[in-house]
C-alpha cells in the first residue's frame, strides 16, 4: 500500500533580520491511511513546526524550506496558492490547542462549519447547514441544532474542541493533524476528546499525526511514536517498543523523568541542563551536552537515524552500548 | 531586624501550622443597574482546612474548582467574605493576632507564570534582595543572602545574579521565583501550579529541588496542581476540590489507593494510561465541569455523577469521616436517604 504522507529530509529555517532559527533539521517519516503517529517532544523541539509545514502554515517570506512533503503523492512544497487552498481543509485538516482562538469570535459555529463545507464542496447554504448539524452530532455535541447558532464564547472548552474536530472533518479529509488538542482541557474532558479522536480515526480510516508533550496522551492514541529533540526525530518506534524499551538516551530520560504512579519517595531521574539554542546548525549530536553516555565521536558529526530492530529507528551511535 | 530571622515554631509539632475555617469567597459578575440580576461566582464556599507542620498538602481539581482562589485567600491576596485563619496559634488580621503583613512573611507563594511573576526591570539579585531589604536587612547582608539563595536553588551566583529575567530559561526563572519565596525564611510555601508550565525534563529537576529544600529548610508546602501524578509524587495528604467545595480529603495513599468520592474516582481514572496494552476504553464521566456561576443545588457534582439520586439535589452532603479519609458524598453517610448509603 502506498503511503498517505511521505516526509523526506525536511529542513525548516526561520530567518528574520535579527536572528535565524533552525527549527527542523532533517525530519523523515511516512504515514499510512488509518495510522496514528504520535510526535512527542518538549517546547522548541520542532514538533509543531514539522506539523504546520505539512499545510505550509508558516509565513512564506520568512521561512526557508528544503526536502520533500508528499501528500498522496503530491509535493506540498511545490504547490501554488490554488492547490494549497484545495489541500487545506479538504485533504488535510488540522486541529489546534486553543479552540477559542481557532474559531472566529464574531460568527456562529454553524456559520463557520457551513462556510467551509460550501467552499470545498459547492453545496447550497441549506445543505451545508444540514451537513454542519450532522457533524455536530458525529462529535456528540448535545442538542446540535441549537449549538449551530452558538458563538464560540458560549461554549465550554470541551464543546469548542469537539466543534473544531467537526469543522476539521467537515470535508472528509484523509489526514488529520492534531497540535496538542487536549492540552488546554481538564482531565475528565481530555480523556473524552482523546477517545472521540480515536473513534473517528477508525470510523473514517484517517491518518492522524498527533503532536503532544504528554507521554500518557501519546500512548493513548498512537500506533507509533516519534520523539523529537532539537529539530530532529531521535527515535521512532511502535508505541509498545517505545514504552517498554526506549533506546535513545533522551527518550529514556524523558520517560524516566515523567512522574507517574508508584514513584512516590523515589528521586526523579532528571535530565540535566536545557535544550540547545537552535540559532546554529548543530555540528554533532544535539543531545550530547546533556547526555551521560557522551563520547568524542558524538560531537564529531551528527548521528544518523539507524534501525535497531523491527520498525525501530534510533539516532544514536551508542545504541548497542546504551541498551546493554 | 528580627523580622528577617526565621520564625521559631511556637505551638509545638501537633498544632497545625495553618488553620482556615469557613473560608468563603464569592465574586459578583455582570449584573444590571443597581445590582439587579447580579450573578455570583461561588469560587470557594465554606472551606475548612488545616495544614500540619512539615507536611505537603496537595490540592487537586479542574479549572473553576476554586483551587487558586484558596491559595490567594490563604495568603490574603484576596480578602475572604467570611471565615477565619489561624497561623500557629495566632489569629490573622484580628485584634490579638498577627497582621496580614506578618502572615505574608511566614507564608509565601510561587505562581505558574514564571515570567509574569518577575519584574523585568530588576536584575535577579535586585529581585531577591528586595524583600529582605524592605524588612531592614543591611545591604551587605542582603547581598550574602542573595548568593546563598541562588546557590540553594542551583543557580551559580556569579553567573546569574546580575542577569535580567528575559535572559533566563523558564526553568531557571522558576528557580528564581522559588528563591524569592524563600528570601524571608517563610514556614509555609504555597506552590500554585508552580511546575505546570515547565517541560517534563525540567519539571523533574525542579521537583527534586523542592523535595531537597523542604528537608533542608524544614518547610511546609501547599502544592496546588491539576497534574494528579505530580501531586501524588509530592504530597502527604491530598485535598480534592469540585466547584468551590472539598469533596474528599485524606492521606495520599487513601485518596489514590481507595478513592471514595465518585468525582475522585472519575478524576483518577481519567488519567491517560501509560500502558499501550491497557488503553482507556471509556471516559469515566461525560460533559464538562459546570459553570461556577449558579452551581447545582445539593451536591455540586450530582449533574455528572452516575449515582445521583433525589437526595443529592435536595441536601448538601457533609464532609464525613470514613476512618481513613473525609468524603462529602451521601453514599458514605449512613441514613442519608441515598439507596447506596453505607449501613
Amino acid at each position: 500500500m502506498s503511503n498517505l504522507l511521505e516526509v523526506r529530509d525536511l529542513h525548516v529555517t526561520f530567518v528574520t533580520p535579527d536572528r535565524t532559527v533552525h527549527a527542523v533539521n532533517g525530519v523523515s517519516f511516512d504515514l499510512k491511511r488509518g495510522e496514528t503517529l504520535g510526535i512527542l517532544g518538549e517546547s522548541g523541539s520542532g514538533k509543531s513546526v514539522t506539523l504546520r509545514s505539512i499545510l505550509r502554515l508558516h509565513p512564506e517570506h520568512r521561512t526557508r524550506w528544503s526536502g520533500s512533503i508528499r501528500v498522496e503523492g503530491d509535493e506540498v512544497l511545490d504547490m501554488g496558492p490554488r492547490a494549497l487552498g484545495d489541500l487545506r481543509g479538504q485533504r488535510v485538516a488540522m486541529i489546534f490547542q486553543e479552540p477559542a482562538t481557532a474559531f472566529d469570535p464574531v460568527f456562529t459555529i454553524g456559520h463557520q462549519i457551513a462556510e467551509t463545507v460550501q467552499r470545498h464542496t459547492g453545496k447550497s447554504e441549506a445543505d451545508a447547514y444540514r451537513r454542519a448539524r450532522e457533524l455536530l452530532e458525529m462529535v456528540r455535541i448535545p442538542s446540535p441544532a441549537q449549538r449551530l447558532k452558538a458563538y464560540p464564547h458560549e461554549m465550554s472548552g470541551g464543546m469548542r474542541q469537539r466543534a473544531m474536530i467537526a469543522l476539521a472533518l467537515s470535508c472528509n479529509p484523509s489526514l488529520l493533524l492534531a497540535d496538542e488538542p487536549t492540552t488546554a482541557l481538564d482531565a475528565t474532558v481530555q480523556i473524552q476528546v482523546l477517545l472521540l479522536i480515536r473513534e473517528l480515526q477508525r470510523e473514517f480510516d484517517l491518518g492522524v499525526i498527533f503532536v503532544t508533550h504528554d507521554i500518557g496522551v501519546a500512548v493513548e492514541v498512537s500506533d507509533r511514536i516519534g520523539v523529537m529533540y532539537a529539530g530532529k526525530i531521535v527515535e521512532l518506534a511502535g508505541v509498545e517498543q517505545m514504552v517498554d524499551a526506549p533506546q535513545h538516551p533522551y527518550s529514556r530520560g524523558l520517560l524516566a523523568s515523567t512522574v507517574h504512579d508508584g514513584m512516590r519517595g523515589q528521586r526523579l531521574e532528571a535530565i540535566p541542563g536545557a535544550p540547545p539554542d537552535l540559532g546554529e546548525v548543530p555540528t554533532g549530536c544535539s543531545f550530547a551536552p546533556r547526555c551521560k553516555f557522551v563520547q568524542p565521536a558524538c560531537v564529531a558529526k551528527p548521528p544518523d537515524l539507524r534501525p535497531t530492530g523491527q520498525n525501530h529507528l534510533v539516532r544514536c551511535i551508542l545504541t548497542e552500548a546504551v541498551a546493554a | 531586624m528580627d523580622s528577617v530571622l526565621p520564625v521559631e515554631d511556637r505551638g509545638g509539632p501537633a498544632q497545625p501550622l495553618l488553620l482556615a475555617s469557613g473560608l468563603r469567597k464569592h465574586f459578583p459578575v455582570g449584573g444590571g443597574l443597581l445590582g439587579r440580576g447580579r450573578k455570583v461566582v461561588r469560587a470557594v464556599d465554606d472551606l475548612t482546612l488545616s495544614v500540619a507542620k512539615g507536611e505537603t498538602l496537595g490540592v487537586v481539581g479542574e479549572s473553576g474548582c476554586g483551587k487558586s482562589t484558596v491559595a490567594r485567600l490563604l495568603i490574603r491576596l484576596l480578602k475572604p467574605d467570611r471565615g477565619t485563619m489561624v497561623l500557629d496559634g495566632d489569629p490573622v488580621d484580628e485584634p490579638h493576632g498577627i497582621t496580614v503583613n506578618e502572615l505574608r512573611r511566614q507564608v509565601q507563594m510561587v505562581f505558574q507564570d514564571s515570567y509574569a511573576s518577575l519584574n523585568p526591570r530588576l536584575t535577579i539579585a535586585e529581585t531577591l534582595a528586595f524583600a529582605p531589604k524592605a524588612h531592614g536587612l543591611p545591604a551587605a547582608e542582603a547581598r550574602d543572602r542573595v548568593r546563598d539563595l541562588l546557590a540553594k536553588v542551583g543557580l551559580e551566583p556569579d553567573t546569574y545574579a546580575e542577569r535580567y529575567p528575559h535572559e533566563l530559561s523558564g526553568g531557571q526563572r522558576q528557580r528564581v521565583n522559588i528563591a524569592r519565596a524563600l528570601a524571608l525564611r517563610p514556614r509555609l510555601v504555597i506552590l500554585d501550579e508552580a511546575v505546570s508550565a515547565l517541560d517534563k525534563s525540567v519539571e523533574a529537576q525542579v521537583l527534586n529541588m523542592l523535595v531537597d529544600l523542604k528537608t533542608e529548610l524544614s518547610l511546609t508546602y501547599l502544592f496546588i496542581s491539576h497534574d494528579l501524578n505530580v501531586v501524588q509524587y509530592l504530597s502527604d495528604r491530598v485535598l480534592v476540590m469540585y466547584l468551590g467545595k472539598i469533596v474528599e480529603l485524606g492521606p495520599v495513599e487513601a485518596i489514590y489507593g481507595d478513592p471514595q468520592h465518585p468525582y475522585t474516582q472519575a478524576l483518577l481514572s481519567a488519567r491517560p494510561s501509560m500502558d499501550p496494552r491497557k488503553r482507556t476504553k471509556e471516559a469515566p464521566i461525560q460533559g464538562d465541569p459546570p459553570n461556577p456561576i449558579d452551581p447545582p443545588s445539593g451536591c455540586r457534582f450530582r449533574t455528572r455523577c452516575p449515582f445521583a439520586e433525589d437526595v443529592c439535589a435536595r441536601v448538601e452532603p457533609p464532609l464525613a469521616d470514613t476512618g481513613r479519609q473525609e468524603v462529602a458524598c451521601h453514599m458514605r453517610v449512613a441514613g442519608s436517604g441515598h439507596s447506596k448509603a453505607v449501613a
